[in-house]
């Protein structure tokens, strides 16, 4: 079985298939880690009890997610070597060490407190206690941080030297960590994290207001949720814009793909809003276009030339529908959230943000739209770099395993079959407790489960 | 030949080697109470067990996280070589970790009724996952087919008799640190049932040390020379005489019932064997074909990660000694049930 097929096209099927479950959970608990470090700073601050009820009904959800995202996390850390041999072997000097950091800065942090986070409230006190959601929501960001670089080094190499194995070797460690398009992902990325966290938890809330509008929780939670989205969504929308521009100097065939450039413009290329790429014809099918859009966007001027992809070898083109269609998937969610926002805002000027069923029903409706966005976002950068895995220096095709057909389509099937079973289950067990209200004396993860150690009777005395 | 300069290579081997053996420590006493999950058939001893590494076990894994980058960073050669010859004990290893992983969370998330729904999948990952280390130990020590800078073998070479009694031998020795963690965290008739445990293990676990012991100078004549030459012999003598001295006070602290000595005792027996492979493999990385000179990355890499290293690790050592501190003492059933 399986002889006839090809041993890197399953490797990638396999590595977009496990990397795609396992974005979705960090995108999650690196906005819910920050948000759960504020409500806990609130409670401290203001001793209102809203805000513990609301952390410890977070925090419960919390534990499931980042418990997912560190199983299909560690697979991520070994596929490389299982999957990306050559890869791992010419790249290891210099994006192993990124990852490597990762691990000792972020990765050791959060988990570190994150035990004390989840069950330590009565026994740490609660300075301590604050301490370690600060450090758990600190690391989140710092593992961010990390890969974020390594992608992105991937993504506009800098700062290396080839050696006589074919390796690549820093030359200039800044440069490395700092390559041209890093900053603009990172940004972009953080961001999303964090709209992405705000369109759950305030779908949570409208859902719960939609029942009762006067429950104080959800209140809270998407009054905060909708500030989020009013703020953040338009604050995205142009770190997305700058980001394009950065691809645009660096990948500009990324950005050929993403706009359905095939031909060059030489007197200003038109914005194609919608149609069908053809990648073995070389244009795009029933194309709705707006003339000379496509310059003033990306060039700011009118008349100003861009090249096609006519001009690059058809060996070096990325697949063009992929990446045209996830790009516009990815921006109609942005617009949708800037909406979300602007809606939210109204409402809550006329007084009528926890009432409006209008609001309420497309708050619900989004929230999966950040990881729709998110997802869509990471086709797009990923797909929109092919043929590379480091850009214009190493081939995908050169880069995988040694490994025959059966044994990567093997693999691919046990994973789609356990990911499906596994993080459906979770996935299940999220939105149970999220189909439940927060309520007076909400408990942790620690109150509803057998004590964690003798003597300790969590949470009693709070509630 | 051994050398004794000290190079950044030979600090690397040691840092990997380090990494890898506190995630032993640290995970292999949480896959061992997964392993005995099935000896424990009362619920509430299932929560006791689950509640005593619940707090720790995923700071435990990012060991295995560390371990695998850190070999990416510092050895690429070597984490390229291996990770295709080891493919199928690495998935299977990470797919039991996903299981054994995420029922410490869901077990607590779904409805009364339907509670003991992840306890096959505890046990059954946990028992893969150490399975598959063993396996993939046994399938390193036998050595794999390199040519150029690539695996050459097959997808199933790395399954022999010795790669499945090493397997064995891993998982009997998880199973060990599981009980002997029990004897340690818990009290009444689960500790005295923890008990009874170790001391079946604890002669299974000497079984298995003296087959691997004696299968692996069978493996390669290097092996052999290492341990049964002059000067090697010089070094080899006294790990066979402290493994013998170790398991005679192991049997007096389990006849004592002294609860906080076997666990410890039984991390010295595993730091000896770890000891006696890291003597039959020095100065290979691949055993047989690829040095840790020869695997090493560029010292600029090796020197950039050294200074996170030397500053990191203590920190990390630190305060994952606090969070063991804080949830320090036995654990109890019922205490705190709402």
């Amino acid at each position: 079985m399986f002889e006839g097929w090809d041993a890197v096209v399953l490797a990638r099927a396999q590595f977009a298939f496990t990397m795609s479950f396992h974005i979705v959970f960090p995108a999650f608990s690196i906005g819910l880690a920050s948000y759960l470090a504020v409500l806990e700073a609130l409670w401290l601050w203001t001793g209102r009890e809203v805000f513990i009820n609301l952390f410890n009904y977070w925090l419960k959800i919390f534990a499931v997610a980042f418990g997912m995202g560190v199983v299909s996390g560690i697979v991520m850390s070994y596929q490389f070597g299982t999957n990306w041999s050559a890869f791992s072997d010419k790249t290891g000097p210099v994006i192993g060490p990124l990852m490597a950091y990762e691990v000792l800065t972020a990765f050791f942090l959060e988990a570190g407190f994150l035990g004390v986070m989840l069950f330590g409230l009565e026994r740490v006190g609660h300075r301590l206690h604050f301490l370690a959601t600060l450090m758990v929501a600190v690391g989140t960001l710092i593992s961010a941080f990390w890969i974020l670089s390594a992608n992105s080094w991937m993504q506009t190499p800098a700062g290396y030297a080839i050696n006589a194995d074919g390796q690549f070797i820093a030359a200039d460690w800044f440069k490395v960590i700092f390559n041209p398009s890093f900053p603009y992902r990172l940004v972009h990325m953080v961001l999303a994290a964090y709209l992405t966290t705000a369109l759950v938890v305030g779908a949570v809330g409208a859902f719960h207001l939609l029942r009762d509008p006067h429950l104080a929780g959800p209140r809270v939670m998407f009054s905060m949720a909708m500030w989020m989205a009013t703020l953040v969504a338009p604050i995205q929308i142009f770190a997305g814009d700058q980001h394009g521009l950065n691809t645009l100097e660096h990948q500009p065939v990324k950005i050929m793909a993403m706009e359905g450039h095939f031909h060059s413009h030489p007197h200003g290329a038109p914005l194609i809003l919608f149609g069908w790429p053809d990648q073995a014809a070389g244009k795009v099918k029933y194309a709705i276009e707006v003339p000379k859009l496509g310059s003033l966007v990306l060039k700011h001027s009118l008349d100003a030339p861009m090249a096609g992809l006519d001009t690059v070898p058809r060996e070096n083109w990325p697949p063009v529908a992929i990446t045209f269609w996830s790009f516009r998937i990815m921006v109609g969610m942005g617009l949708l959230m800037l909406g979300l926002g602007l809606l939210s805002l109204w409402a809550r000027w006329r007084g009528t943000l926890y009432h409006s069923r209008l609001l309420l029903m497309f708050a619900i409706a989004m929230a999966p739209s950040g990881f729709i966005a998110v997802l869509a976002g990471w086709i797009t950068t990923e797909t929109g770099r092919q043929p590379f895995t480091v850009y214009g220096l190493l081939r995908t095709v050169d880069s995988a395993s040694p490994l025959a057909a059966p044994a990567v389509a093997s693999s691919l099937i046990a994973f789609i079959m356990v990911y499906f079973a596994v993080f459906g289950a979770g996935v299940i067990y999220m939105l149970r407790m999220m189909a439940a209200a927060p309520h007076h004396g909400e408990q942790g993860p620690s109150g509803d489960t057998p004590a964690r150690a003798a003597g300790i009777t969590p949470a009693q005395g709070r509630a | 030949m051994m050398t004794a300069a000290i190079d950044i290579a030979t600090v690397w081997a040691f840092i990997i080697a380090f990494a890898v053996f506190v995630y032993v420590v640290m995970d292999g006493f949480d896959l061992g109470l997964g392993i005995l999950f099935p000896l424990f058939p009362k619920k509430s001893d299932r929560d006791v067990i689950m509640n005593s590494v619940a707090p720790v076990w995923d700071g435990n894994e990012t060991w295995l996280v560390l371990g695998g980058g850190g070999l990416m960073a510092a050895f690429p050669l070597a984490y390229a070589v291996l990770m295709p010859a080891l493919y199928t004990p690495m998935i299977a290893m990470l797919i039991g970790l996903i299981f054994r992983g995420v029922a410490f969370e869901f077990r607590w998330r779904t409805r009364p009724s339907e509670r003991n729904r992840w306890d096959i999948p505890f046990f059954s990952g946990s028992l893969l996952a150490a399975l598959a280390q063993g396996v993939a130990l046994g399938a390193i020590l036998q050595g794999v087919h390199v040519e150029a800078r690539h695996y050459a073998g097959g997808w199933w070479d790395w399954l022999t008799p010795f790669s499945i009694l090493t397997g064995i031998a891993v998982v009997i020795g998880y199973a060990l640190l599981g009980a002997t963690w029990l004897v340690m965290k818990t009290d009444g008739p689960l500790r005295d049932k923890a008990y009874h445990l170790s001391w079946f293990l604890l002669f299974a676990m000497i079984g298995a040390i003296g087959a691997v012991s004696i299968a692996t100078p069978f493996l390669h004549i290097q092996y052999t020379q290492r341990w049964f030459s002059w000067p090697g012999i010089v070094l080899t003598a006294p790990v066979p005489i402290a493994v013998a001295v170790v398991t005679a006070l192991l049997l007096r602290s389990l006849a004592r019932k002294r609860d906080y000595q076997p666990f410890f005792l039984t991390l010295t027996l595993f730091a000896l064997s770890y000891a006696g492979l890291g003597i039959s493999m020095w100065p290979y990385i691949v055993p047989q074909s690829i040095t840790i000179w020869q695997a090493a990355s560029p010292e600029n890499s090796q020197i950039f990660m050294l200074f996170g290293v030397a500053v990191l690790i203590p920190l990390i050592l630190g305060y994952t000694g606090w969070a063991y501190y804080v949830f320090r003492g036995k654990v109890e059933a019922g205490s705190g049930y709402h």
